[in-house]
């Protein structure tokens, strides 16, 4: 994991520093509510329905026990003993005071953590997939260059006030679970026929109000050019995106009224002058910022585990949880282990400060402790050994972090939605969770088969719902909480945005919704066919027929 | 007379900077006064026959591109920030610097004050007429807001990542 050297310490004391002074300053009456919002903002600070929400950053998910530890004692000393996950891999807190947040950004310095970037009109927090360097399938390694884009995007000095958010993504890996389709920018890491290693740069995807599948606009950018031309394009946008209307001022507006090839010829006229330039990336500074992510000391092991091999034969609710909730791993004897925050009755995403602890003690006793924010809202275990699986089930069951629900329907991606983002039009959590009661027999969850079912309390989006197999937003009718729904969105390479099935729905009406839409999938399904493949093959009518029949 | 922040220090400043009223005519200045015209104005040449001194403003939607042939002849350029959060014109100055070359005063004005100024300098700028109401030395400790950064800008073209390995940090 990248180790923060003095001068990465300097900055974000300075910037602590700095917003101390600000919030001060704000307080005293010398910056009006104007002139702090924009600057609050760009520290993470939103002003909630019941208090402040603070958000911090957690690099592409990465997080030591350490500095999960000071989360924990964060949360139970300014909050109410828990934080959210975000599906930006970061974490929040709900209930922190206005004048303490100057502390609790000392207290985060004090573990290289801050919280840069993560609202406002600035480039947010870089995420990738959060099995990025354990995974079975992937190319390259993505994360030393997460870090090369954190550091180009931390304070940047032209980029500070662009026209609208802007998220980047990277995917190393075959499969792409980074959402990079969906982004302002999405980075594939990528080889070419001579083997040199490169992007392809996706431009102009995102979610909210006008959901849009990006564009190729590089297929192959070399790796040594990627600041110079994230500088190129950044910089067509921030000079010409709309600043007239916030929901038509993200990247993606421009690029489709430019058309793709239009912006595309924009951004490499830009580049031609940049290109080259002092932020080129030698091979020395690639190895530098790799350094910092090499292998731990793996020990060597057999790639078949007898231990675990006789508990699965053995315990049938292990297996299941070994199915659902491990991934394979590059190292023979290792997984990675998905600690399920998706537990029925508990808010999607949010973990206690107690949870937190003991995942942390986890991390540093099986593994070599370092987590994972995956941007499904779990945390992850990356490198656990195969004979030490019972032991962690066993504890994570404890500590109610074992639902062996991965990837399943009840693993629902949500938003913190009406219960506390003021953005809201609906709430999300009890719908959440009325879905989890519904489907709580684990033999029907798992005859389902793998379902992602994403919802947001408003067009904003946060919870991904565009991207869900079935996704549920927010809607407002009449000051009334109403429920739409939407079949057929996917993320990963075949990213795909969902369509509406019809008028939406009162919030009582979902389970069942939910449940007719499950028997049309269970009638209509080939053999072992996953829902959104049937999805695709049969279309949304059949769904609608028995989603609006009349009864009689 | 009213003061500046310019290179870093406080300084008493002649320029009168005019921008045109409602129906967009602009006001009449004296001919000896030095005066910042709008891009058009300068560009008209109705502005330039005067004892005194005259530059230009860039509004943030203008392209600093159409100053080129004028650089040589151009005292100052200054970019107006109709609001801080309208970052537009830190690509401007990035450009006059980095592309065009021009050495002159960078002059930002409009909503600018003490939380935009580090960056403002990064980017090129070199003079600060602050938003009015803001006391000019508790603000101009914004320039100190940070010792480092990591990017290539005009003030420091090697990025962090490229000084850290030369020193083997
Ligand atoms: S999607 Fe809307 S309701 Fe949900 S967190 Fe985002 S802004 Fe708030």
């Amino acid at each position: 994991m990248y180790l923060y050297d003095e001068i990465d310490r300097r900055i974000v004391k300075e910037r602590a520093e700095q917003f101390r002074d600000q919030t001060r300053r704000f307080l005293a009456g010398e910056l009006s509510e104007e002139e702090f919002r924009p600057l609050r903002l760009m520290n993470g600070l939103y002003i909630q329905r019941h208090a402040p929400m603070l958000r911090i950053a957690i690099p592409y998910g990465h997080l030591s026990s350490r500095q999960l530890r000071k989360l924990a004692h964060i949360a139970r000393t300014y909050d109410r003993g828990y934080g959210h996950f975000t599906t930006r891999q970061n974490i929040q807190f709900n209930w922190p005071a206005l004048e303490q947040v100057p502390d609790i950004l000392d207290e985060l310095a004090e573990v290289d953590m801050h919280a840069i970037q993560t609202s406002g009109n600035c480039v947010r927090n870089t995420t990738t997939d959060a099995f990025a360097g354990v995974a079975a399938d992937e190319l390259i390694d993505p994360r030393p260059y997460c870090e090369i884009i954190r550091q180009w995007s931390t304070l940047h000095p032209e980029f500070a006030f662009l026209p609208r958010k802007f998220k980047i993504a990277v995917s190393g890996s075959t499969e792409d679970r980074a959402a990079t389709w969906v982004h302002d920018i999405g980075l594939h890491v990528v080889r070419d026929e001579g083997g040199e290693v490169g992007f392809k740069v996706i431009v102009g995807g995102g979610l909210g109000r006008t959901p849009m599948v990006g564009e190729v606009i590089r297929p192959f950018l070399p790796t040594r050019h990627l600041l110079t031309y994230l500088d190129a394009v950044l910089r067509v946008y921030n000079r010409f995106g709309r600043r007239d209307n916030k929901y038509k001022a993200r990247i993606k507006i421009l690029v489709k009224a430019m058309t793709a090839e239009g912006f595309a010829a924009k951004v490499e006229d830009e580049w031609q002058h940049l290109k080259d330039g002092p932020s080129t990336l030698r091979d020395e500074d690639v190895a530098h910022f790799a350094s910092f992510f090499v292998d731990p000391p793996y020990e060597t092991l057999p790639a078949f585990s007898e231990t675990l091999a006789a508990r699965l034969a053995e315990d049938r609710v292990f297996a299941r949880w070994v199915e659902r909730n491990t991934r394979l791993h590059r190292h023979p004897g290792y997984r990675s282990v998905v600690l399920s925050l998706k537990k029925t009755g508990v808010p999607p995403g949010d973990i206690t400060a107690e949870q937190m602890e003991h995942a942390a003690d986890w991390a540093d006793r099986f593994g070599f402790g370092e987590l994972r924010v995956a941007h499904e809202q779990n945390l992850i275990l990356p490198d656990v050994r195969e004979d030490d699986l019972y032991t962690v089930w066993q504890l994570a069951r404890e500590q109610g972090f074992a639902t062996p629900n991965i990837g399943l329907l009840t693993d629902i991606i949500c938003c913190p939605g009406g219960d506390f983002c003021s953005l809201a039009n609906a709430k999300s959590i009890p719908v959440a969770q009325a879905i989890q009661e519904r489907f709580d027999n684990l033999d029907h969850l798992y005859d389902l088969g793998e379902i992602d079912c994403n919802m947001s309390g408003c067009m904003n989006a946060c919870g991904h719902h565009h991207i869900g197999n079935i996704g549920i937003l927010g809607v407002d009718k009449n000051g009334e909480e109403w429920y739409q729904i939407t079949l057929g969105g996917s993320q990963g390479n075949h990213t795909a945005i969902g369509k509406v099935i019809g008028p939406s729905f009162a919030q009582a009406q979902i389970p069942d919704v939910f449940e007719k839409i499950m028997q049309v999938y269970l009638e209509q399904r080939q053999a072992s066919e996953p829902f959104i493949d049937t999805v695709r093959r049969i279309g949304l009518d059949p769904f609608k027929e028995r989603v609006y029949a009349k009864h009689h | 007379m009213r003061s500046i922040i310019k290179d870093g220090a406080i300084v008493e400043d002649n320029w009168r900077l005019v921008r045109p009223d409602e129906a967009g005519v602009l006001p009449q200045v004296p001919t000896d006064t030095d005066v910042i015209v709008p891009l058009n104005a300068w560009r008209s040449a109705d502005w330039r026959q005067r004892t005194g001194r005259t530059a230009v403003w860039l509004a943030p939607d203008e392209d600093p591109g159409l100053l080129v042939s004028d650089l040589d002849v151009l005292p100052l350029i200054a970019v107006d920030f109709p609001s801080f959060t309208d970052g537009r014109g830190y690509s401007i100055g990035r450009l006059l610097r980095e592309r065009y070359g021009f050495s002159g005063e960078m002059r930002a004005v409009g909503d600018v004050w003490k939380d935009v100024l580090h960056y403002l300098w990064q980017v090129g700028f070199d003079a600060f007429e602050l938003k009015p109401g803001k006391e000019i030395a508790l603000h101009m400790q914004g320039l100190q807001d940070f010792s480092e950064r990591y990017h290539s800008t005009w003030r420091e073209p090697e990025p962090l990542f490229r000084r850290r390995s030369k020193t083997g940090a």
